[in-house]
């Protein structure tokens, strides 16, 4: 029998080939993926990047069941053009208590990677309920809904343990006053506002969505875009100390 | 390559050589890849050899193969940043150094800070302003010559640095206060008020409205910010109430919701965002749209 003909044994009998294609494909992830475990370049420790605030989660969640991936990517590549036009390329860190990430790979729209403090909370309340009300272009679709539903603050504390399981690092304090942290992000009045700003630095505390009353989907929403981007400062990046 | 010159059995129908693997009394035929395929495929193969070589490629225990041209596309975009800003040359270090009023008296470095303006005007600012700079609803129109914070290059330039209430501490302040929500105004006195409003720039009112009643009211509570003459107030973001431009609307009714709740539009602060070579052309871009003063 020659050599070639040596795959015969495979052939004929299963159990040889699925410990065969098991042995190849051990052999990929090894390689590709155990290095980015352990390679300094791959776990970059950037300044500045916390877990989202249980009302910028909400939004999270909005923009993931609403499909906004679908057009809008938040992955600025290290490409001349995109610098010019969005700012500095996106990190990894960036989206590290992503789950899952919105690196997307559609821009029907535009990057969203550093939208927050681009644009107004009233433009986006504005945007977001009808586009075409000040970009007459756009062919993003409606979200007016969003104003009329209220977040249900009951859940985020599960959505917070979620996360939690997944390498989030909330604290028990964290997940504790998940309802309490929601409804203070939207009322910079309350009393609530400090110590929220106290666990997650940068947020920041407004009434997102311009209505009274208990958080929307809209106020989560907003919270959530006008975040985007802002945490790490890059006056302050120094990618020469994280690359090796 | 397959060898099964010992086994070379020809099937009757089709007249192809089998390759001898037989299961159930069915014989599989030998028909190979073409030729041309597998020797791309080799070749292929060969080039990966290549790559491997020059361009980054294995993970190793402390860090990973950087490859004989030592690519990384973190130190490819330095390099295009490094020849974008030699491709614009002297003219863009000019255009940062030089005063405003410089800038638009020499027509190289006009033409430049233009040029430069319009592109990251429809990137910025478009979305608000309109991609012609017409403004929208809440959003001013940067066309004409009614400018809320001042028309002159130094105040659009401070305006697009700092942003108007956007929480940076340069920041345009003043709202235009809720005086039905904060009930220093009432029902009553608002429709009033609207109608005079109204009145100022000769539009329609309301027949039976008491616009003298009106006028004192303007007296004792607006014309702090809005001016005795209602002219308005660029110091405070107070704007003209007599030139037929409206930034909300002049209806009645957007003039009640205007007085009831108030209205603090925000521009966010480019400082930061921008580099200041490039809020300077945005100044000057914008100052020669039509209205510049």
């Amino acid at each position: 029998m020659s050599f070639w003909n040596r795959h015969k044994i495979f052939e004929t009998n299963s159990i040889v080939l699925i410990v065969g294609i098991l042995l190849v494909i051990a052999i990929g992830g090894l390689v590709e993926i155990t290095p980015l475990f352990y390679l300094k370049s791959t776990i970059e420790k950037v300044d500045g990047i916390r877990p989202y605030t249980p009302l910028e989660l909400a939004g999270r969640n909005v923009y993931i069941r609403e499909g906004c991936y679908l057009c809008h990517s938040q992955m600025i590549r290290p490409l001349r053009d995109e610098i010019e036009r969005y700012g500095h390329y996106s990190l990894a860190a960036e989206s590290m208590y992503d789950h899952p990430f919105q690196w997307g790979s559609k821009r029907t729209g535009p990057d969203l990677a550093r939208v927050g403090g681009k644009y107004s909370d009233d433009w986006h309340v504005a945007h977001l309920k009808n586009p075409r009300s000040i970009v007459p272009q756009s062919v993003m679709p409606s979200y007016a809904f969003l104003a009329s539903n209220t977040v249900d603050g009951a859940s985020l504390a599960d959505h917070l343990r979620t996360n939690r399981v997944l390498g989030v690092p909330y604290t028990d304090e964290d997940v504790a006053k998940a309802a309490e942290d929601l409804k203070s992000q939207v009322d910079p009045d309350g009393a609530g506002a400090a110590d929220l700003l106290k666990r997650y630095p940068k947020a920041v505390v407004r009434n997102f969505d311009g209505q009274g009353g208990a958080p929307t989907e809209l106020d989560a929403l907003v919270a959530y875009l006008q975040m985007l981007g802002t945490l790490v400062d890059f006056k302050l990046y120094n990618e020469k100390a994280n690359l090796r | 390559m397959a060898d099964h010159a010992h086994h070379a059995e020809i099937d009757k129908v089709t007249g192809t050589a089998t390759t001898g693997h037989e299961w159930d009394g069915i014989k599989e035929l030998n028909t190979p890849l073409p030729r041309w395929w597998i020797w791309t495929f080799y070749a292929c193969i060969i080039w990966s050899i290549g790559y491997f070589i020059v361009y980054p490629a294995w993970p190793l225990m402390d860090g990973y193969t950087k490859g004989l041209f030592g690519y990384s596309s973190r130190a490819e975009l330095a390099v295009d940043l490094a020849n974008l800003d030699k491709v614009r040359g002297d003219k863009m270090a000019a255009l940062a150094t030089a005063p405003l009023a410089e800038i638009e008296k020499d027509p190289a470095l006009l033409a430049l800070a233009r040029a430069k303006g319009k592109v990251v005007f429809g990137d910025n600012c478009a979305a608000c302003h309109g991609s012609g700079g017409a403004g929208a609803k809440g959003y001013p129109n940067l066309n004409d010559d009614d400018w809320l914070w001042g028309g002159t290059l130094d105040q659009i330039e401070q305006t697009i640095k700092f942003g108007a209430r956007s929480g940076h501490d340069d920041a345009h302040q003043g709202n235009m206060p809720a005086f039905g929500k904060d009930g220093l105004l009432t029902k009553d006195q608002i429709v009033i008020m609207a109608n005079y409003v109204r009145s100022l720039s000769g539009l329609s009112t309301r027949s039976g409205v008491d616009l003298a009643a009106g006028k004192q009211l303007f007296a004792d509570n607006c014309s702090s910010c809005h001016g005795d003459e209602a002219k308005g107030n660029p110091e405070l973001g107070a704007p003209n109430l007599t030139d037929r431009i409206w930034l909300y609307g002049s209806d009645e009714a957007t003039l009640i919701e205007t007085l009831t709740n108030g209205r603090g539009g925000v521009m966010p602060a480019w400082t930061g965002r921008l580099d200041p070579a490039t809020i300077k052309a945005m100044a000057v871009y914008v100052h020669s749209l039509g209205g510049g003063k």
